[in-house]
């Protein structure tokens, strides 16, 4: 008894162990790994650019040329330009449609977790965090960045400037890696030390307007983690650990509940939770793919 | 039943009773972040109006509201002439600006920086490069050019792309020696690009010929002073104060 005390104990002191031990640890970091990946790669691929003169993407995320052709262009930032009143090219558009329908499809905050070079240093500081296990002090509501969103969109139409683009931290950091302009980093240390010692994922999860449009945007995707496997769940917690949206795990998780995919579009799609289960309860899937399955949790999607 | 019907009014009642005091406070912070961020950015974008901007860049309070600092033109620039801005640097973070000094604009046929530009913040109906704005070289510093002293230095006429009409060589007589000549090199603010390429190559330690945007550079007559009493713009128009 008191050996399963003990056992209990430890298995609950050290993070993510049970995942380890069971999945290995390459499967317990499988999607964390595939992440950060993912975030260089794209920073690569626009790096090899200016260091190289080897073109893939031109630009940065801000607006870019894909191969020289097709355009891409930030939504936030297109929305800001035409509010100050100015019409621009019509390849500003068309990127942005770009951007808007891929997101729509493969999950709006996947640029979150899977593109924006910020999250690295939100995710570091959250690591920081848990590993100093500092407590957690001060809140706030997460749906301030919608009321930064809202902000953003209006400043342009008062001023007649796009004045987030000032401030936003988005691009910053392919600035200073692209075009030597490094002085905006004070920002991005200014983020990590919020997130490091005043709220957790202050940022990512509470403050970014463009979390917030990416989460508009991915209201329809298909794409979702699914609790198919609830029922093995053992509550260790460990998945609201390392959440950075943690209110989106509650619906799926919790007793009875008849809807497993987690249908919050601030789901950021980002796998941690499927990393660090041991029993395996997430999956992604493809929200279609339940329709013939389960018609009742279709019947609750539709009234959310 | 209507223990429940009065519960879940008494719950919504106390749901928009929070609502509402949430949004107070987060329209009140957000009231604030945005007066901030407006100084921030006002301010900055007065700091330096000495930003030289891309060929084809629209007004400065224009070109604010357009670029979306995506560095598209600056990638484009095969002279490196381009630059983002950075924090504390003078013109706006991360749009694009160029220092005459260290790289002047070399005035492409095709302009590629403003084929690329996403925004049209770079005017696209630019097409001749000849006829760019980006500023207008000024001969700031009379006393300290060579060419003032008497000396035939002309660096400045000689580079200028568009030589004997962005710049000409005025002669004078030299009033110190009595029996010279002086020839001034004088901009002609009307066809000048703004290129720089005087800027760069004045011989002086620190350059006595400067580009500078135009809205700094030039002064704009009253409108009586450039009337011309046609059947559109008559007299009493004028007289009445209506502008031409």
């Amino acid at each position: 008894m008191s050996k399963n005390i003990a056992n209990s104990q430890t298995k609950s002191d050290k993070f993510a162990q049970a995942a380890v031990d069971e999945l290995g640890w390459w499967g317990a970091h499988k999607f964390l790994i595939l992440r950060r990946l993912s975030q260089l790669l794209v920073l690569a691929l626009f790096a090899i650019g200016p260091w190289f003169g080897l073109w893939f993407f031109k630009g940065n995320l801000s607006s870019s040329e894909l191969l020289g052709v097709i355009p891409l262009t930030d939504p936030l930032v297109t929305m800001q330009v035409l509010l100050t009143g100015h019409w621009p090219e019509v390849t500003l558009l068309i990127g942005a449609a770009i951007i808007i329908a891929f997101y729509a499809v493969v999950g709006g905050r996947t640029f979150c977790s899977w593109v924006c070079p910020v999250n690295i240093i939100t995710d570091c500081a959250s690591w920081i965090r848990r590993k100093l296990k500092l407590p957690r002090t001060s809140e706030m509501p997460r749906n301030l960045r919608y009321y930064l969103l809202a902000l953003v969109l209006i400043l342009p139409i008062l001023t007649g400037f796009t004045v987030w683009e000032w401030a936003n931290p988005v691009p910053i950091v392919y600035r200073a890696i692209l075009f030597s302009a490094g002085s905006g980093l004070w920002i991005l240390a200014a983020i990590f030390l919020l997130d490091l010692l005043v709220v957790e994922r202050a940022w990512c999860s509470h403050l970014c307007p463009t979390g917030a449009m990416f989460s508009l945007i991915g209201k329809t995707s298909p794409i979702k983690v699914s609790a198919v496997n609830a029922e093995a769940c053992d509550n260790c917690m460990d998945c609201f650990t390392v959440c950075p949206e943690r209110q989106v795990l509650k619906p799926v998780l919790k007793k009875g509940s008849t809807q497993p995919m987690i249908m919050d579009s601030d789901c950021t799609l980002c796998g941690r939770c499927i990393d660090v289960c041991a029993p395996r309860v997430f999956q992604y899937k493809n929200r279609f793919q339940q329709r013939d399955l389960n018609r009742i949790a279709l019947k609750a999607e539709n009234n959310q | 039943m209507s223990n429940t019907n009065s519960k879940s009014t008494k719950a919504s009642d106390f749901n928009r009773r929070k609502f509402l005091a949430t949004s107070a406070k987060a329209g009140c912070v957000m009231g604030l972040v945005g007066l901030g961020l407006t100084a921030t950015a006002t301010q900055s974008s007065q700091r330096d109006p000495f930003a030289i901007r891309p060929p084809g860049a629209l007004d400065e309070e224009d070109f604010l509201s357009s670029c979306v600092r995506c560095g598209l033109c600056v990638e484009a620039c095969p002279y490196d002439t381009l630059k983002l801005a950075r924090w504390f640097e003078g013109a706006a973070t991360g749009t694009p600006f160029f220092t005459a000094r260290e790289i002047p604009c070399e005035m492409c046929d095709d302009i590629p920086c403003v084929k690329v530009c996403p925004s049209g913040a770079l005017d696209h109906s630019l097409e001749d490069i000849d006829d760019s704005k980006m500023g207008i070289a000024v001969l700031i510093d009379e006393k300290n050019c060579l060419n003032f002293k008497g000396l035939r230095c002309d660096v400045c006429y000689r580079v200028c792309p568009l030589i004997d009409n962005a710049i000409t060589l005025e002669r004078q007589r030299n009033h110190k020696s009595g029996h010279h000549a002086m020839f001034l090199p004088t901009v002609n603010s009307d066809t000048c690009t703004g290129c720089g390429k005087c800027e760069r190559a004045c011989v002086t330690e620190e350059a006595v010929i400067k580009v500078l945007p135009a809205k700094v550079a030039l002064g704009r007559s009253a409108a009586h002073d450039t009337y011309e009493n046609t059947e559109k713009t008559t007299l009493e128009m004028l007289n009445k104060g209506l502008s031409i």
